[in-house]
């Protein structure tokens, strides 16, 4: 088998400059959804903020000041080729290091405490980033880079249903969970659906729900009809834009599926603000 | 809805005038207070002491900036949840502070607390750094530098815009 061979430093410049970007520059079809609820929304507030949030969208390029103070928690999802040898310290290390350098050079706020419950002291430099390794056929890494704000994700939920459970349940729970949310995670909202797997892949699948491209429909035509179900439930709540009412609750639901177990059916909704900063990276 | 500017620090007459879901364009000085600068706050007032600051005059922004590019004013800001102060609010409206800037919903007992003394809380968009970076005079930490991003920053802004929650 022949192995190709990628260095420390290509792996480093690729992710910062990919780091970089998504400081500044968020999903690129968000812009367009934005638009599109404008026209159709009706609650003043929502409208009002919806223009702000397309403002900035177009100002913060230009003036390299972050789309958002909280440049959140990186996540990565590496899918490294067999046939691929990095050359340099392991993979996670190499992401540590970029990120600790890029968001100095950026003026990133630090945003990663070391312990979750004593003390709470800040690593000062963001790091560590999640990161999340598979092993994949072929002779290329592929990296999906996302930076992930606190808001949205501490009103994310998980729960164990059975196979008892219907759609009508799943969409209730979704409903729920934003319901719940209110204002907090700052919609408008993109909805990452797991479902399947067991606790903690339904929960990673949620998450990669989210990075799938806005437009790119369910492959499945039963989930693809469900995730437009529980568009229309969610936007029919009432909430809108940052909780000040609308119709304008969440631009997109992405479901994600896995096999499970005869007995679980496990459901997680994690939630991306429309603050929707990620990109996909190929080496 | 309804567009008001106001200089801050507001007074009682001010916030009578307000009614939920009014736009508001703030000028002024603005104090940013996170969860442990919160902690720290309601510690010296349950301990008797005298705080730094006086929260009559304060607009408290549930905000943690980022560090200032080197020739800019300041970097990029924007609220933070402000459910995570609610714990420590209720007491810090009994000792006087009666102006809030957060994002999402309030619990109850802040509710209360609001009606009861006159307060206001009022809600700025997240995820918008760029935009209200233009809006922006000067920041500077004003109190416990160590706690990062958590320390108190004082921010002068001009037509900074806001929406009436709860009054
Ligand atoms: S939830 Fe998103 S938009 Fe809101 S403050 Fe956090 S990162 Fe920014």
């Amino acid at each position: 088998m022949a192995y190709r061979y990628v260095s420390c430093e290509t792996i480093e410049s690729e992710l910062a400059n990919a780091i970089k970007y998504i400081t500044f520059t968020p999903d690129p079809e968000l812009p367009a959804l934005l638009k599109n609820a404008l026209a159709n929304e009706t609650g003043e507030i929502s409208k009002d903020i919806l223009n702000c949030m397309l403002k900035n969208i177009e100002l913060a390029p230009k003036i390299e000041i972050p789309l958002c103070q909280d440049t959140g928690t990186l996540v990565v999802f590496a899918e490294i080729g067999n046939q691929c040898i990095i050359e340099g310290p392991p993979l996670p290390e190499i992401i540590n290091e970029t990120l600790i350098k890029v968001s100095k050079e950026l003026y990133l706020r630090p945003s990663i405490v070391k312990d979750p419950l004593l003390q709470r002291e800040n690593t000062g430099n963001n790091a560590p980033a999640i990161v999340h390794i598979s092993i994949i056929k072929g002779d290329t890494i592929k990296l999906q880079i996302d930076q992930k704000g606190g808001g949205a994700e501490n009103m994310s939920r998980l729960q164990m249903f059975t196979p008892s459970a219907s759609s009508e349940d799943i969409k209730n729970f979704v409903v729920e969970t934003v319901t719940l949310a209110g204002g907090n995670a700052c919609p408008p909202l993109i909805i990452g659906i797991g479902i399947g797997g067991n606790f903690e892949t339904c929960a990673l699948l949620a998450k990669k729900a989210i990075l799938r491209p806005l437009s790119k429909k369910n492959p499945l035509k039963e989930y693809a009809v469900l995730e437009q179900e529980i568009l229309e439930s969610v936007n029919a709540t009432g909430i809108g834009v940052q909780g000040l009412g609308g119709k304008t609750n969440a631009l997109a639901v992405h479901i994600l599926t896995a096999p499970c177990h005869i007995a679980s059916l496990p459901v997680a909704v994690n939630l991306q603000c429309h603050s929707h900063r990620h990109i996909e990276i190929i080496i | 809805m309804k567009i008001y500017r106001y200089t801050l620090p507001l007074c009682p007459a001010d916030i009578s005038q307000l009614n939920i879901s009014d736009k508001v364009l703030l000028s002024g000085c603005l104090f940013t207070a996170r969860d442990a600068a919160h902690k720290r706050m309601v510690e010296i007032i349950q301990r008797g002491e005298k705080l730094p600051l006086d929260l009559a005059e304060t607009t408290l922004f549930y905000c943690g900036p980022s560090p200032a590019r080197p020739g800019n004013v300041c970097g990029a800001i924007g609220p933070t949840t402000s459910s995570r102060m609610d714990v420590y609010t209720p007491i810090l409206i009994q000792n006087g502070l009666r102006v809030m800037i957060g994002k999402g919903e309030r619990s109850l007992e802040v509710q209360k607390a609001i009606m009861d003394f006159g307060a206001v809380y009022f809600i700025m968009s997240g995820g918008i750094s760029a935009y209200l970076s233009q809006h922006i005079v000067s920041c500077e930490t004003f109190l416990w530098q160590e706690l990062g991003p958590e320390a108190i920053y004082k921010l002068w802004v001009k037509d900074i815009p806001v929406y009436v929650h709860s009054k």
